[in-house]
């Protein structure tokens, strides 16, 4: 049995613009020690999943609907908030973005951390206090006993991040939902907490749910990556293949649009066409449809679903795509923009 | 080569905060830029990179005159910018620019387009008001909006349409030089990659020269001819763009370099990466000598303690192929 079972999860936020579908029937599952990333631009469901994931949705004017959410075997969508407070911080953490707003600026580092301790563990204090220190010791904070005493205002961004990252972790938990957890840093402490969390996960078989929308973090990171558009899915596979050969057009334009260090830097880079769509008023077929360059008649009348789109040879059916043109895309090699996408 | 358009000397703004001492009368000194110098020429572009609180923005800042230097100088086609006062200014801010970073705090939210575009016209008398809007019509065309959108609000546009808005405010003033901080990272990367090359058709086609500030290596390497990367207020190494990232020769650079992920798995997984220890040290109490030398993973091969007592300077960094245009301050064996 999987780890995470998500099934047709649904967040729809009820707005005066309107209903606005962020998370639009969403499923997946995770299994033990295993990473996944969740990509997408902004606006596109990614850390609205994973509030959804974790019961956090603010309502209203936020609705929750999902077929169901399992965490081995327990349904979280038909919890009860108090069996849900057994849960999180316990077998589900969570990393945010940003975590000058994310720590309480009003507590000490070690109050933050021996809370979780002593509401889940029933440590005492002077117990939580040493387990606290350990933590921060094992995500590399030197000094941990002095950092304790100190409240998150004296800490610099990649030791907050790392305080986090140790909040996260000091239950044990079986599932780590990351929500952009190195967005807000500069790359070389970022290139330390992803050493950090990756080591982490070796020692202890913490399934990751890595949403971000830095594909470069992604293709370090994660097995297998689920790309969203406008609420849903539209390509899901493992890394490799997925990032060599993309079955659908917003995943290759995103592939493409990102700049590299390789390659021809005198070539313009490839943009994909046109704005984000807005969700309160989505087109009626493939939301990607006015921006795709591949775009058919039958793309503006019907949503395509997310259907399996294997690669040649290939047996195991792991890959899935959104997009009625998934069989006529030419191959990454021979479609002059892929291939300098890739060669790059 | 012509003589630069923009040029930096030995550009200093330091900030008082707080007293020290046992009477409380010492001064002490943020040192956010400290001792900064380069050349920018007619319709080039210079990136200026580096970590957050390494001073690039200060840097931005004070050439625009938003901050007055604390000592060293901005010169424009030789003129001095520091030596002059508020009207001595006038003529020189029709000719630099600036484009902010985030497109939501940088517009008026209670202006229109029309008026966001004409205003700066209005202020330095440019045409009469029906040109000014037809004028602003063009800029609008310019940078890829369409010209009905005059009388919307801020509000109604996707922070890429902003960012389009505050670049077409940048050019109404037909400026010689914009200075772009980080102009494209609050930018999703498919609307990043548009405004990227947006920025690059209008150097060509109104020859402008760009200062462009960043932190991220991989969108400096597709815009800038050349780079100068900063740690701590201090540039450590100047090179052309493709001397630099073929092969960085300042410590600094390198683990910068190394620690952008790359977007093929394969070779992130597989690449050798520098993972700096520690974080970047305060600039209020930065380290003696070479201020990268804490974090330095080359440091041992300079013999004795040099790097903890010594500031390197900026000199010229020989190498068969660079034509002498190439700097880093480095006590390494070049």
């Amino acid at each position: 049995m999987a780890l995470l079972d998500v099934n047709d999860l649904r967040v729809r936020f009820e707005t005066h613009h309107g209903t606005l579908r962020a998370v639009d029937g969403v499923s997946f599952t995770l299994d033990e020690g295993e990473t996944l990333g969740l990509v997408g631009e902004s606006g596109s469901g990614k850390s609205v999943t994973n509030l959804g994931i974790m019961g956090l949705v603010p309502s209203p004017p936020g609705v929750v609907e999902a077929g169901h959410v399992l965490l081995e075997g327990r349904d979280l969508v038909q919890m009860s908030e108090e069996q849900l407070r057994g849960v999180r911080g316990n077998d589900v953490a969570m990393i945010f973005q940003d975590p000058m707003t994310s720590l309480n600026p009003l507590l000490t580092v070690e109050r933050q951390l021996t809370e979780v301790l002593e509401l889940h563990r029933n440590m005492t204090r002077a117990e939580a206090r040493r387990a606290a220190a350990k933590g921060l010791d094992e995500v590399g904070i030197p000094e941990p006993e002095r950092r304790l005493d100190q409240y998150p205002h004296e800490l610099s961004g990649g030791m907050r991040q790392r305080v986090m990252i140790a909040m996260g972790l000091l239950c044990e938990p079986k599932l780590l939902l990351a929500d952009e957890p190195t967005t807000a840093l500069d790359v070389t402490i970022q290139a330390q907490i992803l050493e950090l969390m990756k080591d982490l996960q070796e020692r202890r078989g913490t399934a990751i749910v890595l949403v971000t929308h830095d594909l470069g973090v992604v293709a370090g990171m994660a097995d297998r990556v689920h790309v969203m558009y406008a609420g849903r899915l539209v390509e899901t596979g493992p890394i490799g293949p997925l990032f060599k050969e993309p079955r659908h057009p917003y995943t290759r334009g995103l592939l493409k649009s990102v700049p590299r260090l390789t390659g021809d830097p005198d070539r313009a880079l490839d943009s994909i066409q046109g704005q984000p769509p807005d969700l309160a008023n989505l087109p009626a077929g493939c939301a990607f449809a006015p921006r795709c360059g591949f775009v058919t008649p039958s793309c503006e009348i019907d949503r395509p679903a997310l259907i399996q789109a294997p690669d040649a040879g290939d047996t195991s059916n792991s890959r899935r795509s959104a997009c009625f043109e998934t069989k006529n895309l030419p191959p990454v090699a021979t479609d002059d923009h892929a291939q300098q996408g890739t060669t790059r | 080569m012509s003589e630069p358009l923009l040029q930096a000397r030995n550009l200093c703004k330091h900030f008082p905060v707080g007293k020290k001492g046992w009477r409380g009368n010492q001064q002490e000194w943020l040192k956010a830029v400290d001792g900064v110098s380069f050349d920018l020429h007619a319709g080039q572009t210079l990136g200026l990179v580096g970590e957050s609180g390494c001073g690039k923005s200060t840097c931005a800042r004070t050439i625009v005159g938003l901050y007055p230097p604390t000592s060293g100088q901005v010169l424009f086609e030789g003129q001095d910018l520091g030596s002059l006062n508020a009207s001595g200014w006038a003529p020189y801010r029709r000719r630099i620019q600036m484009i902010f970073q985030d497109p939501f705090a940088s517009l008026d939210p209670r202006q229109t387009v029309g008026s966001i575009l004409t205003e700066p016209m209005a202020i330095h008398n440019l045409g009469k008001p029906r040109e000014r809007r037809l004028r602003s019509m063009q800029l609008l065309e310019a940078v890829g909006l369409n010209p009905r959108h005059l009388y919307r609000y801020p509000h109604e546009f996707s922070g890429g349409q902003r960012q389009r808005i505050g670049i077409a405010r940048a050019l109404a003033l037909e400026p010689e030089v914009i200075i772009c901080d980080e102009p494209v990272s609050a930018l999703d990367v498919s609307i990043q990659a548009q405004v990227i090359n947006l920025l690059e058709e209008l150097q060509e086609r109104f020859n402008l020269a760009y200062l462009f500030i960043a932190h991220d290596l991989a969108v400096v390497r597709h815009i800038c001819q050349r780079v100068a990367v900063m740690y701590l207020g201090r540039v450590v190494e100047v090179a052309d763009r493709d001397a630099l990232f073929s092969n960085p020769s300042h410590p600094y650079t390198r683990s910068l370099m190394s620690a952008v992920p790359n977007v093929d798995p394969e070779l992130e997984r597989t690449r050798q990466r520098i993972v700096l220890s520690g974080d970047v040290p305060s600039p209020l109490d930065p380290p003696t000598g070479c201020t990268f030398h804490p974090r330095c993973p080359e440091r041992d091969q300079v013999p004795g303690d040099r790097c903890q007592r010594e500031v390197p300077a900026l000199l010229p960094y020989a190498e068969a192929d660079s034509g002498g245009s190439r700097q880093r301050s480095c006590h390494l064996e070049a």
